[in-house]
């Protein structure tokens, strides 16, 4: 069990002016599975090599239990990198491929066979080890790139873009099993993503990281409900934003006066809401209810998204598609914005 | 049927006679080589010899021709070249194959002038460097000039194998609890062997076959196995060079037999400078 502290870490490539990473600082606890989410080129791979020993940082630390660990070889680290296109070695069979790091820190023969095939019935594939990697399908190699680095007991395991290269039925599938082996062992676990949703499925904490800056460092359901800015927002899927004024009770703009939560920021800001937030129809609801326009109407599958005029400004909603049946363009209708829902950004 | 059948027979009889006419061309001019070896006197307008004889073969193993002991140098002298161009190869070949750098197009060519230039330009120059630096008339000389014609088709491969070579597996056998040294000897080794042996291969080979760098370099006291089969073949001794050119071929067929399923194309070994 292992604490990571990330200490004011910078990255500036030879040749470049603007830093990769610039100025990261998290508090990792032990045996705790964090994201750290952002678009690609954003830092987060470069933090995970720096983590690893793989690359020497500008400046700032990585502190393992609180002791310094940039000095250590990689190799000594306790830390194991996953990488995104799994990487097993095409000369070895699985087996060999998952036996490798006990291999190289001189285990006995009987040993690793034995620990081998124990990870083998772990990731469920236990009759697998004879076979060559280029043998078997993407989620297979995953999982016998997720052994390989079960094996050696790393203090800290680091997960590049885990879920990217499986179909979706896989994904699920992986997710589970990387969340149970990971909460059954207990390793604190680090794993990068750009898809949001792969952040908030599998992660205790996530670390949004927007051009080589963090955002937010916070538990998934705060992203979406408390977020601190519009860039954050957006990159959850917010669309909503209105620019008025807040007096701590009541937000004033062209939607007219809406009543907020307790604890909302005071002062010139910007409103956000949920577009799934909306609510449709004259009966639902009592507070903050407006008069609204529907300018377009697209059937998405699972939600129907609706452009909605009001006033001088558009919003955008996702409801249940039965709530959409019977609406068309050019309808009148009542919508309502729970006072839960909403939030203020400062400007 | 008929309609699929004789594209087939075309190929299949194209596929024959460029075969026949290949292999004609190469094994044909070997037969008379073959014939003088055993031949006692051989003359115009006859067909084959009249009489036979095993005396040049005789001649060539006996402890005065020289001829194995010459074969054993020339192994030594080939052998040492390959070594040190790999040596110096598979590095020079990962930075070219891999890295961007300035002066990479400068490099890349000095590397493939010796290839360009005739080599008894470069022999008469590196020649009065040689004197200067006490290397001529000696083995170790003639060792080190071979390396100017075998750096750069080991290079050329080698950059050819690093090009479609992901470092990402050294840095997760590194990441794994592999030393820097296990990474290459377990990770980075297996990747490139192919590279290696056909590098190797064409340095060996290349090395093999120089006459005029160990002529001028080697001054005539390095006597190396096409130095001597030059020295019968101008002696108008026609039945020793015979035998003596069968001797020189006998490696290069060896190692071709060896190697051949690495030259086939597929261990992507010969790419040449990949992604230049």
């Amino acid at each position: 069990m292992t604490t990571v502290n990330i200490d004011h870490l910078t990255k500036v490539y030879p040749g470049q002016t603007e830093p990769s990473l610039d100025d990261l600082s998290l508090e990792i606890r032990s045996g705790e599975l964090t994201a750290l989410l952002g678009p690609s080129g954003c830092g987060k791979t470069t933090t995970m090599k720096m983590i690893a020993g793989l690359l020497v940082p500008t400046a700032g630390d990585v502190l393992f239990d609180g002791r310094s660990i940039l000095h250590e070889k990689p190799e000594h680290r306790g830390v194991v990198m996953v990488f995104q296109n799994y990487l097993l070695f095409p000369y070895m069979s699985v087996a060999d491929n998952i036996g490798f790091g006990l291999k190289m820190r001189k285990i006995d023969k009987t040993e690793i066979d034995r620990r081998v095939s124990e990870m083998l019935e772990l990731v469920k594939l236990p009759d697998l080890g004879k076979r060559r990697p280029s043998e078997l399908s993407g989620g297979q190699q995953q999982r016998v790139a997720l052994a390989r680095a079960l094996i050696v007991q790393p203090n800290v395991l680091l997960l590049d873009e885990p879920l990217s290269n499986l179909d979706a039925h896989l994904r699920f599938e992986m997710r589970d099993l990387i969340r149970s082996l990971q909460q059954e062992i207990g390793i604190t676990t680090i794993f990068v993503t750009h898809d949001q949703e792969e952040a908030v499925v599998l992660a205790d904490k996530v670390a949004l990281i927007l051009d080589g800056r963090l955002k937010q460092f916070d538990v998934p359901e705060m992203f979406y409900q408390r977020p601190v800015d519009e860039a954050t927002t957006r990159f959850f899927g917010g669309q909503n934003f209105v620019q008025g004024t807040s007096d701590g009770v009541v937000f004033d703009s062209v939607l007219g006066k809406l009543k907020l939560p307790e604890g909302a920021y005071k002062g010139k800001g910007v409103l956000t809401f949920r577009p799934e937030n909306i609510r449709l129809g004259s009966n639902v609801g009592s507070e903050n209810k407006l008069s609204a326009k529907i300018s377009e109407r697209i059937y998405l599958g699972t939600h129907t998204r609706l452009k909605l005029q009001i006033a001088d400004t558009e919003i955008t909603a996702l409801v249940n598609p039965e709530a959409a049946n019977g609406l068309s363009v050019g309808d009148t209708i009542t919508a309502s914005l729970p006072i839960a829902a909403l939030w203020v950004l400062s400007a | 049927m008929s309609y699929q059948a004789r594209p087939t027979l075309f190929a299949n009889s194209f596929r024959f006679i460029t075969g026949a006419v290949l292999i004609t061309w190469l094994i044909l001019p070997l037969v008379p080589l073959a014939i003088w070896s055993f031949a006692k006197g051989w003359f115009f307008p006859d067909l084959l010899p009249q009489r036979w004889s095993m005396r040049a073969w005789e001649y060539t193993f006996s402890d005065t021709a020289g001829v194995i002991d010459s074969l054993g140098l020339t192994i030594g002298i080939s052998l040492a070249a390959t070594f040190l161009s790999v040596l110096v190869g598979v590095p020079a070949g990962r930075a070219l194959g891999m890295y961007k750098f300035k002066g990479k197009g400068a490099i890349e060519l000095l590397i493939l002038a010796p290839t360009i230039v005739p080599g008894i330009a470069v022999a008469l120059g590196i020649h009065s460097v040689f004197i200067g630096m006490g290397l001529t008339n000696s083995v170790q000389g003639v060792i080190l000039v071979h390396l100017i014609p075998t750096l750069p088709y080991m290079t050329l491969v080698m950059s050819g194998i690093f090009s479609n070579y992901d470092a990402a597996f050294e840095d997760q056998a590194r990441s794994l609890g592999a030393s820097a040294v296990k990474t290459f000897w377990y990770v980075t080794l297996p990747a490139i062997l192919p590279g290696i042996i056909v590098g190797g291969l064409f340095a060996f080979l290349v090395s093999w076959s120089q006459y005029i760098l160990t002529l001028l370099i080697g001054g005539g006291r390095v006597v190396t196995l096409p130095l001597l089969l030059f020295n019968f073949a101008s002696a108008g001794r026609s039945d020793i060079t015979g035998a003596i050119g069968i001797i020189y071929i006998i490696p290069g067929i060896i190692i071709l037999t060896l190697t051949a399923r690495h030259l086939s194309g597929r261990s992507g070994a010969v790419g040449g400078f990949g992604r230049v």
